[in-house]
């Protein structure tokens, strides 16, 4: 078990020394070490300690972040946002939350009890759990394994079936509408997600998102700059798999009232509400380490301690998936699919050939990484632009500023339009 | 044989959890409760397995039975609404559970009697990179068919559920 | 990583044996829930737990029993898997295609190949 959990070790007997919070856990150790404490009791602390920092993280996260996006969002549509309990309204969340716990958890009469209660709490824990793999810092990480980014894609597989059992046991057709988009979406953005980080495990020839962040700083270059396109594609996947606004189908108020959490009420809602928050987080905290470096900024984390540049990294991540919840509207079904099987997976397909050509280049030629990668770093970008662009021009719908045609009626026989002289007037052609 | 206290206590734990699940797949009266239980039972052998130092295996466990496998039972439950929900028994209820119990009393029996070659071995260490090692050298062949199996499954599974075109138009 | 300390407490083992006799039981759940489950559905599950149950076996060999190369019941485990997953897309597809010509799933009653 020691292979799978390299737990918390000591860097120095400071326990003062916030550089590096396993120095805390450490000097706990230390005191049940002296004490004649047994290995096993130590192993328990240090797994509890870890566990206890990213759950309290977590749970902080969950009621600040309510109010940072709703201020955020607030601000983004020229609205206030909360701002009457407390100073700045930093206490509406809590309002929130003490509202939902009172409110009475109904329960449809024909609902399986069962599966019914069970179905948030398992969309709330793969959010968590993913958090235990990831670095907080050089000596940071609760679980260090080896197979962390599959055990990452694995949980998050998991919240698919969670989605499910809501939708089906509500007993409600729009709940089940709801759980079925969750699931065709899931389903389809699974693969350009594999394939965008099978390009970097490729590139780094690890799978533990420790080794990835140390691969960065090894070589002293961010992921972003040498896989972009890999970034982009991972960015609009995940930001589908979250259920936010771009890609909220699976919720859309306006569609289907409220999707698949439509019978749920008080704090099982609550827990839904939260857990979309805590996913959020989660996603944002994968993508700073895999593409952004996690713990390290090149001479920064030398003076700023790790975890906090972590933390600032997060919510720099966090604040765009706000800011495309804020600005963008909602996609269509059809178009959400079809934007991930004929855009994102042939993309990711592509980006695959190119890193796996780049590393076999790097290994035969011999040459070193201070001249590679940075060539890379040129091609890939280079690349992704011209592959974004051959996407754009090819395969994007025309859009058309003056129909020649009419539209919507393709199947009624409509006798064809007199040839218009170009520019055509518009009023002739409106329907 | 491993004799670190806190692994054998997980794997306790565990199996106890397991089992209790797998019972419950058999017990529960409604077949989407049997699912659910179903996919706890995969995430616990899925603790086994890393109990067992197969990281790996375990995490394809998780990913593809919890996240796949069951995701697809569900749909089956659902695709057909007119069948019957009920996890019932056929009439060979008693046999089958007769039968069970004797093998079950059988293979244990075989695994006291066995005289087992074990070796002290370690636990293996990171077991990804020499895994894919395996698939790509001795075993390429093997692995290079059973891409082409799940290719020929996925299309499989497509046309037999495929709607027919004209029956649409009728309807 | 420090030094581990020596135990005071009993210390436990685990032998092989014991996670045979899991992979039996779960084996002759997934035997019993095959054989006597009405819903094809629930026979599937059935296989897939058997399936499973050979796999705990496969990999308890392979973490236990001497051999060469050790790693090859885990390469074995990931191949059940893969084939698993195929059977299960297969057999739910047929559940379903049944569905659509009975209008059931239930195996005691799709008895038209019967004598």
């Amino acid at each position: 078990m020691t292979m799978l959990l390299s737990l918390l070790t000591i860097v120095t007997d400071n326990w003062w020394d916030i550089r590096d919070l396993s120095n805390v856990s450490g000097a706990v150790l230390d005191i049940i070490d002296d004490l004649g404490g047994p290995a096993w009791l130590i192993y328990i602390v240090s797994a509890l300690l870890g566990t206890l920092a990213i759950i309290s993280f977590i749970g902080g996260v969950a009621i600040i972040n309510i109010w940072v996006e709703r201020r955020v969002v607030g601000r983004m549509q020229s609205r206030l946002g909360p701002n009457r309990l407390g100073p700045f309204g930093l206490l509406q969340p809590i309002a929130d939350a003490i509202k939902l716990m009172q409110k009475e958890v109904l329960q449809p009469k024909s609902a399986p009890g069962l599966i019914f209660t069970l179905a948030p709490i398992m969309f709330t824990i793969p959010g968590i759990a993913m958090m235990a793999v990831l670095p907080w810092g050089r000596n940071m990480s609760l679980a260090n394994v080896d197979v962390g980014i599959l055990y990452i894609l694995g949980l998050s597989s998991l919240g698919a079936l969670a989605v499910f059992m809501a939708g089906y046991s509500s007993n409600n057709k729009y709940a089940l509408f709801g759980s079925m988009r969750v699931i065709a979406m899931l389903v389809s953005y699974e693969i350009p997600i594999v394939l965008s980080l099978l390009g970097i495990v490729l590139f780094t020839g690890t799978m533990n998102p420790q080794g990835i962040v140390l691969f960065q700083e090894h070589y002293w270059s961010l992921m972003i700059l040498l896989q972009p396109l890999a970034f982009i594609i991972y960015f609009f996947s995940v930001s589908a798999e979250l259920n936010r606004t771009p890609a909220d189908i699976a919720e859309a108020e306006s569609e289907i009232v409220g999707g698949y959490h439509t019978e749920y009420s008080g704090m099982k809602f609550g827990l839904f509400y939260a857990a979309e928050l805590i996913n959020a987080v989660a996603v944002s905290a994968i993508i700073s380490t895999l593409f952004l470096g996690g713990w390290w900024a090149y001479k920064l984390d030398e003076i700023v301690p790790g975890w906090m540049i972590y933390i600032g990294k997060i919510y720099t991540v966090y604040f765009v998936f706000v800011w495309t919840r804020g600005t963008l509207p909602r996609f269509r079904i059809d178009q959400l699919l079809a934007f991930a099987w004929k855009w994102l997976t042939p993309m990711a397909l592509l980006n695959i050939v190119m890193v796996s050509a780049e590393v076999t280049i790097w290994e035969e030629s011999g040459l070193s990484a201070g001249i590679v990668l940075p060539i890379y770093m040129v091609i890939n970008t280079a690349a992704a632009g011209a592959i974004i662009y051959a996407f754009v021009r090819f395969l994007a719908p025309k859009f058309e500023r003056f129909p020649t045609q009419l539209r919507f009626y393709s199947n009624i026989d409509v006798p064809s339009l007199p040839a218009v002289a170009a520019p055509p007037d518009r009023a002739k052609v409106s329907v | 044989m491993i004799a670190d206290n806190g692994i054998v206590i997980a794997f306790y734990v565990l199996a106890i959890t397991t089992g209790i699940c797998a019972l419950m797949v058999a017990m529960v009266r409604e077949l989407i409760q049997a699912v659910v239980f179903l996919a706890l039972t995969f995430v616990g052998i899925a603790g086994i397995y890393i109990v067992l130092s197969a990281d790996f295996v375990a995490v394809a466990q998780v990913l593809i039975y919890a996240g796949a496998v069951a995701v697809l039972m569900t749909f089956a439950v659902m695709l057909t609404p007119a069948a019957d929900r009920k996890n019932s028994e056929t009439a060979f209820q008693l046999p089958a559970a007769i039968l069970a119990g004797l093998l079950f009393a059988v293979v244990v029996f075989v695994i006291y009697d066995t005289n087992w070659r074990i070796s002290g071995r370690e636990a293996f260490p990171a077991t990804a990179a020499s895994l894919g090692e395996a698939f790509l050298k001795p075993f390429v062949v093997p692995f290079e068919i059973a891409s082409v199996l799940l290719l020929t499954a996925m299309v499989g599974a497509i046309v037999l559920t495929k709607e027919e075109e004209d029956e649409g138009a009728d309807a | 990583m420090r030094a581990p300390m020596p135990d005071l407490l009993l210390t436990l083992a685990l032998h092989l044996e014991e996670v045979l006799v899991l992979g039996a039981g779960l084996f002759a759940l997934g035997l019993y829930l095959a054989l006597s489950k009405r819903n094809a559905v629930g026979v599937l599950m059935g296989v897939e737990l058997m399936l499973n149950a050979v796999n705990v076996t496969l990999l308890a060999f392979s973490r236990f029993v001497v051999s060469p190369r050790p790693l090859d019941g885990q390469v074995f485990a990931v191949f059940v898997i893969t084939v698993a997953a195929a059977e299960a897309a297969v057999a739910l597809a047929l559940a379903v295609a049944v569905y659509k010509h009975r209008e059931t799933v239930n195996i005691d009653e799709l008895d038209m190949l019967r004598w």
